[in-house]
């Protein structure tokens, strides 16, 4: 059995999962951040 | 601890450690794949399968992990009432369920070619997939409270009794001896070789640091997001 689909599957779930995480939490706090900001200098 | 309670001064920490515990966990996770996919030795048994280990062992500490900063946490929160509890556990929950759902997903394509099997009933996978679903527990009765405006004393009572899985995780091996094998790693020492376990270190540090930066930055969207609310509050009456 070939290995390596295994470990390229591995490989990109883990780095999918782990991006989409990251990228959610950035966008999410940049919005209420600048939801934040806004509403300060009203 | 209590020094973090005031916000102002709270994110006067975090905002740079956001940008450094991110670049850091970027450089080091990806330095720590790519070296664990094309420099690290393959194992005389699994051969090249084994290369799956430097994602799956730093999710499976993350998953664990998580909840044990969920603990702390609600243990904060019941004793000391300090203000940030709830907040960091609902901003570690969401990590922690994507750590717990890689682990078990990277451990069921390792099994594959490994055992012949996609799953089995083992008593590290089922306690690992129990975790995996009180982290969804947790994110629905946390968001559910903070939406009817409680304090999030139910959740923290629920983080603490979902501990209870944490030991149940870790001596699984010991208890149920099935399929998963026994414990490889420990703090004296490994019986994994330094070719094949060279890279995990950067991996381990490279996740941990990108869990860090995920949980402060979910923190922060959560005082922001009271601060608007607190505002649109005090402009309505």
């Amino acid at each position: 059995m070939n290995p390596w689909p295994f470990v390229v599957g591995a490989y990109s779930v883990a780095v999918l999962l782990t991006a989409l995480l990251v990228i959610w939490a950035f966008a999410s706090m940049r919005r209420a951040e600048a939801a934040a900001d806004a509403l300060t200098r009203k | 601890m209590h020094a973090l309670a005031n916000p102002t001064r709270f994110l006067r920490i975090a905002k740079p450690a956001t940008d450094w515990l991110l670049l850091i966990g970027l450089a080091l996770a990806i330095g720590g794949m790519a070296a664990g996919l094309t420099l690290s030795s393959p194992d005389y048994l699994q051969g090249e399968t084994v290369r799956i280990l430097y994602i799956h062992v730093p999710s499976a500490w993350l998953g664990m992990a998580g909840w044990g900063g969920i603990a702390a946490a609600s243990v904060s929160q019941l004793v000391w009432r300090h203000p940030l509890a709830a907040v960091a556990g609902r901003a570690i929950a969401p990590a922690g369920a994507t750590f717990a759902a890689i682990c078990l997903i990277s451990g069921s394509i390792w099994g594959r070619p490994t055992w012949g099997t996609w799953w089995e009933w083992d008593g590290r996978l089922t306690s690992m997939l129990v975790l995996f679903f009180l982290y969804l527990g947790y994110i629905g009765l946390a968001g559910a409270e903070r939406e009817r405006g409680g304090e999030g004393r139910i959740a923290a009572i629920y983080g603490l009794v979902g501990a209870i899985n944490l030991p149940i995780i870790h001596y699984s091996v010991l208890w149920w001896r099935t399929l998963h094998q026994g414990e490889s790693i420990g703090l004296t020492g490994s019986t994994i070789d330094n070719s094949i376990l060279w890279p995990l270190p950067l991996t381990m540090i490279g996740f941990t640091c990108l869990f860090g930066a995920v949980v402060l930055m979910r923190i922060r969207a959560q005082l922001a997001e009271t601060k608007v609310e607190a505002r649109i509050r005090r402009m309505s009456q």
